[in-house]
């Protein structure tokens, strides 16, 4: 048992300096296994992998000299957030391929490419920099707000541009060179504390929120002290975790005991379906108001709509809106993916649509190398106007923040309404 | 004859030092000619983490012999006592000193964790133990998520509610914020501190497994009723493993605060999956086989990232690959097929002389 | 009236917990193994029932009846590969390792199928709630059948172990494997055997664990899993009625937990009730105390 355990040990080792010199650099043979399994795997990137492995030899240490703009991508696509991860990933891969279909930025195609980070932090720093290995020049990522804090110190260290769709928390964009297409948690917070004021939609209000996740206790805090500026009043604030989230019963009958006319729900949809089933089975019916992470409540696959009737949110994307640019996304997404996109999908499209623009502003080519890239990229996007699904009009400013005005929509007979 | 056996012992703990040695010059050499993927030189870190936390596992698992499921607990403990002080102290004194008087809160803190549950825990056998530590580990992550630490002019303010509770004054700072955790915490860690903890982890447990406690530590193990009528202290012992292993723990926890700027307690890197995740390296190494868990926490925290090729199938792969693992090393089948082989191939090598040192 | 309705919202939980407890607490009393793959298991038996019922549009009673074969089948087939080649191994955690890679297996290949997006379970309990004291009080349809199905189980299974030949001979390999085969029993066939009722009740527990929380994604089965595990201990593990009442207590804990001290805290209330609990009573509420022999 223990001699073998030496020659399974002495494999192992060799087996690791193996994968080591693998892993390293410019190593041909890990490159094009790569692009090996990602062609069998990403049918839609199928037509840019030949360009691939011919560009990774040389591309790979310092990104020039290609022939197409590498952005790559970062968020779950396993683990319990994957749902979130997914969505980003084949939006930002359809609009993608709609802009390289397009003649792609400044006349060049754009290479996209996912990694997973199972929403932890360390594994995010990992997937960043086996997407830096690729050659990736810009970084449309990430999805969670927690690994985007952690990524975000690595971009900045390395000044490469940064556009996370969905990575909500203050301190995504704390640095110059990231930038987000979703609204700021405080941002989200205030703006629906002010309309529920303004409109006089409540008077007694009640909160349900996920202490655990830094999305929800983010919109908390800030909805919190702006409620204090007012006319109406929080008689409850009950949490719960990220491990005991299947029974909202207590949150409930805590809402319904304090006489709340409104139970605010700053929450992601998966969790808000459930609330709003319990709260029916309790025969409670409050006005449920929540903000962009509760849409998609109405496209979880078999969802009794019904129970959402009522429902309103503060988003700036519902996949049922009339216009023409919406409609096409959907209807192309539903296509290739069989799926209703969500506001994560939405972000994911608007962000590699404000790299083009932004990319198109500053006159980027593929031979710039990534610090200069992200010079060019920085001032740029602080001078596009982008019409993208989430607002129309939206401008950013250097701080990282984007400037669009939320809609706040109804839930009436299954679909959303403006309100 | 006794003198041989002990040469034995300390060429077998002679060559894990050689092993972590000759890893670390591999490396440098590999940086320092610049053939190191990023993604490997982001990974350096994190496998020392992962080798100390396994490593010390190995010390209640292997040595002490209780199944423990809370080791991300001691880790959490000792991540968020040393960002903690990082942070307050940030600009305050240098860098270097700073990070080290950290590490040092981090093991101090944790190891004080590790007698405070195991005073409690130790009384307990087998799974029961395991599921309260299991339980430990759970309470910890969940305490932390709710932990508000502010700091102002009139010093820290504490709150288990929310930031509002925290009632800072003008300048104040919120530092712990629940479950968006401590942010900005200064990127210290290195490849070279990670090596020397691990060096010094091994040399810690190492030379405790070949003392006179490390044998009174291990007669428990084999037999408790017989080490206890030989008047060895039960309690004493078991406390000392266990509290040892929690403050290499809580060091690795340090190292892991130091090396990404956020730190938050999610269910993902400090909960039960993560202790779990440590005992697969510890029991896929070889149970009580410190170098084993080295080696097995290095292959299976590349494994994944090595899978990335795959995308959609990354996580299946790796998957039936832990299954495949364990049958071919645990399976007794296996494990007599492997014996069989090595009669034919290796019986004359000198491996054999090295048998049965444990 | 508020604590009386907690109290009712509590029971509901608990016999969920306690209904997979059951499954649990079987394969752990007679394989002696924590399976920690149990409620993916659980997992499975859902995503069954949710294809038949509500993407076929099959009625819920073959969907169950369906479900039980293909997690049986599974059960089955997972001891086989994964578990019974570790059975003799030279440690015991080694099983528990690969049962940890068989969880994350299942799950992944969910993943796979089913995608990542949440799935809305309609529920297979037609029962409308039993309203009490002018509707101020509600027990829902689900609890009334888990709690119904809960104590069935139990009867049956505490009847099955005692009574029938082939209960008596799991309880014989529980004691001692060795022994068990010199007196002729079939070892390989009863630990099998175990582990097709233990799947066959994770079917039955993902319905109602659906029904009740009609949410389902592939890591729907984990923490309802760990849950019902820490309440089979609670319970006493390996006794057959200790994970009823494991269970139930559970539940109510938690939720009278949420309800009057914090519910930011509720898992670290009822692990420190367990922790107290096992302390008091280190093999849990209903769990015999085995002398240790030298």
């Amino acid at each position: 048992m223990k001699r073998f355990d030496k020659v399974m040990s002495l494999v192992m080792v060799s087996a690791i300096a193996v994968s080591l010199l693998a892993g390293c650099g410019n190593s041909d043979a890990g490159a094009q296994a790569d692009n090996a399994a990602s062609e069998t795997n990403n049918e839609a990137a199928a037509s840019e992998t030949d360009t691939t492995e011919a560009d990774d030899n040389s591309a790979a240490a310092d990104s020039t000299a290609s022939g197409a703009f590498k952005i790559g991508g970062i968020g779950p696509t396993t683990g319990s957030a994957a749902v979130y991860g997914v969505a980003v990933q084949n939006a930002a891969q359809l609009a993608v391929d709609e802009i390289n279909a397009a003649g792609g930025i400044n006349g060049v195609s754009i290479e996209f490419k996912f990694e997973d980070d199972e929403c932890d932090a360390e594994k995010s720093v990992n997937a960043y920099n086996t997407l830096k290995d690729w050659g990736m020049q810009m970084l449309m990522g990430t999805v969670t707000s927690g690994c985007s804090v952690a990524v975000a110190e690595k971009t900045s260290g390395d000044n490469m541009f940064q556009l996370t769709p969905s990575g909500s928390s203050v301190d995504c964009v704390k640095y110059d060179n990231a930038f987000r297409v979703c609204f700021s948690d405080p941002n989200q917070g205030a703006a629906s504390a002010q309309y529920i004021g303004e409109n006089s939609v409540a008077s007694s209000v009640a909160v349900i929120y996920d202490s655990s996740d830094i999305y929800s206790s983010g919109i908390y805090e800030k909805f919190v002290s702006e409620a204090a500026n007012q006319p109406f009043e929080i008689v409850s604030a009950e949490a719960f975790t990220a491990d005991n989230k299947t029974d909202f019963s207590v949150q409930l009958q805590k809402a319904k005991d304090a006489g709340a006319e409104l139970v605010f729900l700053p929450i992601y949809y998966t969790e808000a379906s459930l609330i709003l089933s319990q709260a029916s089975t309790m025969g409670y019916e409050p006005i449920f108001f929540g903000c962009d992470g509760l849409d998609g409540i109405l496209n979880v696959q078999n969802f009794d709509t019904s129970l959402a009737e009522g429902v309103m949110l503060l988003t700036p994307f519902a996949a049922d809106a009339e216009d023409e640019l919406t409609q096409k996304f959907v209807t192309a997404y539903k296509e290739k993916f069989g799926d209703t996109p969500n506001q994560f999908a939405a972000d994911a499209y608007d962000a590699i649509y404000a790299i083009k623009a932004a990319g198109e502003k500053a006159g980027i080519t593929p031979d710039m190398d990534m610090s200069t890239m992200c010079e060019a990229m920085k001032t740029a996007m602080t001078e596009i106007t982008l019409d993208g699904l989430t607002g129309v009009g939206m401008t950013w400013d250097a701080s990282g923040e984007p400037n669009k005005a939320p809609k706040a929509v109804k839930i009436t007979d299954g679909v959303y309404t403006a309100m | 004859m006794k003198k041989w056996k002990m040469t034995k012992t300390a060429k077998n703990n002679f060559v894990t030092y050689i092993i972590v040695l000759i890893a670390y010059i591999v490396v440098q050499i590999l940086l320092k000619s610049g053939n190191m993927s990023s993604l490997m030189e982001g990974l350096l870190v994190p496998l020392c983490i992962y080798v100390m936390l396994a490593i010390s596992l190995n010390l209640t698992v292997g040595i002490l012999g209780e199944l423990s499921l809370g080791h991300a607990g001691f880790m959490c403990v000792g991540a968020f006592s040393g960002a903690f002080f990082s942070r307050c102290m940030d600009g305050v004194m240098p860098n270097g000193i700073r990070f080290f008087i950290a590490l040092l809160i981090g093991a101090a803190i944790a190891g004080i964790f590790g007698i405070l549950i195991g005073i409690p825990v130790l009384r307990l056998k087998g799974d029961y133990l395991a599921i309260v530590t299991l339980a430990f580990g759970e309470i910890i992550k969940n305490l932390v998520n709710v932990l508000y630490i502010g700091k102002d002019n009139n010093g820290f303010h504490f709150s288990m509610k929310d930031s509002i509770s925290l009632h800072l004054g003008e300048e104040g700072q919120v530092i712990v914020n629940g479950a968006q955790g401590i942010t900005g915490t200064p990127h210290d860690a290195s490849f070279t501190v990670g090596i020397v903890l691990i060096f010094l982890s091994l040399f810690i447990i190492l030379n405790l497994i070949n003392s006179r406690d490390g044998r009174a530590i291990m007669s428990i193990r084999d037999n408790r009723i017989a080490a206890e009528s030989t008047g060895i202290n039960i309690t004493k012992y078991k406390l000392m493993a266990f509290s040892i292993s929690a403050s290499i723990a809580g060091v690795a926890g340090v190292l892991y605060a130091h090396n990404l700027s956020t730190l938050t307690a999610l269910p993902k890197n400090f909960g039960y999956n993560m202790s779990i995740m440590i005992l697969v390296f510890v029991v896929l190494g070889g149970i009580g086989n410190i170098r084993g868990s080295i080696i097995s926490a290095v292959i299976l925290t590349l494994l994944p990232e090595l899978l990335r090729g795959l995308s959609d199938y990354r996580m299946l792969i790796y998957a039936i690959v832990l299954i495949a693992m364990m049958l071919f090393n645990w399976s007794p089948k296996a494990v007599e097929w492997k014996d069989k082989l090595k009669e034919k191939y290796f019986s004359n090598i000198s491996f054999r002389k090295e048998k049965e040192v444990k | 009236m508020s604590f009386i309705s907690y109290l009712i919202n509590g029971i509901s939980l608990g016999s969920v917990y306690a209904i997979i407890a059951l499954g649990y607490t079987m394969v752990y009393g007679i394989a002696k193994m924590l399976n920690f793959a149990h409620g993916d298991v659980i997992m499975v038996g859902s995503f069954a029932v949710f294809t038949i019922v509500s993407t076929l549009g099959l009625p819920p009673v073959l969907g169950i009846l369906v479900a039980v074969v293909i997690c049986t089948v599974l059960g089955m087939a997972i001891e086989r590969v994964a578990y019974k080649p570790l059975r003799n191994a030279s440690s015991p955690l080694a099983v528990l390792i690969t049962a940890i890679g068989v969880s994350y297996l299942l799950q992944n290949v969910a993943l796979l199928i089913f995608g990542a997006n949440t799935k809305s379970f309609t529920s297979v309990v037609a029962i409308s709630p039993l309203k009490l004291a002018d509707g101020q009080l509600m027990i829902s349809g689900e609890t009334i059948v888990t709690i119904i199905a809960g104590i069935v189980i139990m009867v049956c299974l505490t009847l099955f172990v005692n009574k029938s030949k082939a209960g008596q001979a799991m309880l014989a390999v529980s004691e001692d494997k060795g022994a068990a085969q010199l007196m002729g029993i079939n070892v390989n066939g009863t630990i099998a055997l175990t582990f097709a009722i233990g799947s066959a009740l994770a079917a039955i527990a993902g319905v109602l664990l659906c029904s009740a929380y009609p949410s389902l994604t592939p890591y729907t089965g984990a923490m309802p899993g760990i849950k019902a595990f820490v309440a089979a201990v609670f319970g006493g593990i390996g006794s057959i009625p200790g994970a009823m009442i494991g269970g139930i207590l559970l539940g109510i804990i938690e939720i009278l937990g949420k309800a009057y001290i914090s519910s930011q805290m509720a898992d670290a209330i009822v692990f420190a009730v367990l922790i107290i609990v096992l302390l008091v009573k280190p093999t849990g509420i209903l769990g015999k105390n085995i002398q240790e022999k030298v």
